[in-house]
């Protein structure tokens, strides 16, 4: 399956089209999305119209850049002009986006080629892509078990070579959980770095856009083609000799299924091995992470949705519907109690990292879940997949840091596990430096 | 209002509106809730953070 930057490559010196490569993406989408349910709309015509002109600007020496005739998927959250933005649920039955998201804008500005809208969980609230009035995405290794959400379709696309990059949203870890789970590259940007303008909201002080692609590399090109910015220079690896990393063990290494601890200790020692150094941090107050973003992303959650809870509570899925009425019952002063809390979360991440590069930690705490199970066995106890799905990503959503999740190999079965990176606020590309440096070191 | 008040209340609104199922998630969320308070967050905090430490 080819990257972003090989097919770039290959398209300045005319050994393929954009017509090529975005043919080559619909055949697999043709081929794979009847089994995976990948994606809910394609826009096939729209697509090869959109590569023929990537073509002829390219002959006639117009070069938008890095993302010039790539073919990309875009979660179905998102508004693209002329197009339904379902957030895979009936609720939202008769819409249709009257204009593109600023992010898409930026997207068609850089010549990225639009394929289609992906599948995910109903209205980003749930971490199995299993809720969805489109049925569930399933996972691209092994269809009986989740591919991760809520953004599981856009990973599928990209682990199975439907799309080259990718358009998700991250409100809990609805990027970096799927791209985990499928083994991919997944960004949360900075908060607010990215445009949400034009996204179906979930939790407006929670909800992130970002990009998922198959490379490090792959993942830059898309998130500054969804920020409408270019670099000057092209992405270099931070030297991993003298890189200090810091791995908070207590709370986010307490719970860890064998096979993912195994994997992401392998990776600690490569690392340490290539020369970066690794200490043991703690974040004091993460044993309340879950309670203050319960507290948070129900709140917001609530008010979002109360009108159509009242209006035609029958189109949401029965699930979602469920966990969207008991979040009506969250009261004012424990939502303000929250918002104290993740305040004290910030200071506390931003003081670990005053003292290294970036936190190290594993993306989940278990290989992609079964279809329909409610708990997994992590140890000698049974433990609920929703929290365990959240349980390593939420912080960062909650204290806006940029996070990365990277491939980190895969369980006995085949299952990708994840190598989570966060950074300073506001230096997304200083994080991408060290997640290059990683993803060659972990990939020699 | 205590959890333990809120918690009823929530579950008898819940039936009153036919929504029984509620009962178990209104339970968990008081858990959740149990723990956020015993934290003791306070807005005068968000102003003063370090005083948590």
């Amino acid at each position: 399956m080819m990257t972003v930057e090989e097919f770039g490559r290959l398209l300045r010196t005319r050994a393929i089209s954009a017509v090529e490569m975005t043919e080559e993406c619909l055949a697999r989408i043709e081929r794979e999305n009847a089994r995976l349910n990948a994606f809910i709309l394609v826009m096939a015509d729209e697509a090869r119209r959109q590569a023929r002109e990537a073509d002829e600007e390219m002959a006639a020496g117009t070069d938008r850049g890095p993302l010039h005739g790539v073919p990309i998927s875009i979660k179905d959250l998102v508004d693209v002009r002329g197009t339904p933005t379902s957030a895979a649920s009936r609720v939202r039955e008769g819409h249709r986006a009257t204009s593109d998201a600023p992010v898409i804008a930026n997207l068609r500005h850089g010549g990225a080629v639009i394929l289609g809208k992906t599948n995910l969980h109903e209205f980003a609230f749930g971490t199995t892509n299993e809720d969805s009035a489109f049925g569930p995405a399933l996972h691209p290794h092994d269809p009986s078990r989740s591919p991760g959400g809520s953004s599981g379709g856009s990973a599928i696309s990209i682990a199975t070579g439907m799309a080259l990059a990718t358009v998700g949203t991250d409100t809990g870890g609805s990027i970096r959980i799927p791209a985990a789970a499928c083994g991919v590259v997944g960004l949360k940007p900075t908060y607010a770095e990215v445009s949400a303008e034009g996204v179906v909201p979930l939790s407006h002080t929670l909800d992130h856009v970002g990009p998922l692609a198959r490379t490090v590399t792959d993942t830059w090109y898309a998130y500054h083609g969804l920020v409408g910015r270019w670099p000057l220079r092209q992405l270099s690896a931070t030297p991993v000799s003298g890189l200090r990393l810091a791995v908070p063990r207590k709370y986010f290494c307490d719970l860890l299924d064998e096979e993912v601890r195994t994997r992401f200790e392998s990776a600690i020692e490569t690392l340490r091995s290539a020369g970066a150094s690794i200490e043991n941090v703690e974040i004091p107050h993460a044993s309340l992470i879950a309670p203050i973003y319960l507290h948070i992303v129900f709140g917001e959650a609530a008010a979002l949705h109360a009108p159509t809870l009242e209006s035609m509570p029958e189109r949401y899925t029965t699930p979602v519907r469920l966990r969207l009425e008991m979040a009506r019952y969250v009261l004012a002063e424990d939502y303000v109690r929250a918002l104290a809390g993740r305040d004290l979360l910030g200071d506390e991440v931003d003081r670990t990292l005053a003292a290294c590069d970036a936190l190290v930690l594993p993306t989940l705490p278990i290989p992609a879940p079964p279809i329909g199970a409610n708990t997994v066995r992590v140890g000698s106890t049974d433990q609920p997949v929703r929290n365990l799905m959240l349980r390593l990503t939420q912080l960062f959503n909650l204290t806006g840091h940029p996070a990365i999740s990277l491939p980190c190999g895969v369980t006995k079965a085949g299952l990708p596990c994840g190598l989570q990176l966060a950074g300073a606020r506001m230096q997304t590309d200083a994080l991408l430096r060290i997640a290059l440096a990683i993803e060659i070191v972990l990939n020699r | 209002m205590t959890i333990e008040a809120w918690l009823q209340a929530a579950i008898a609104d819940a039936e009153r509106r036919g929504l029984p199922e509620l009962k178990p998630l209104l339970e968990s969320l008081a858990e959740a809730t149990r723990a956020l308070r015993a934290a003791g967050f306070t807005p005068e905090l968000r102003d003063n953070p370090k005083s948590q430490s």
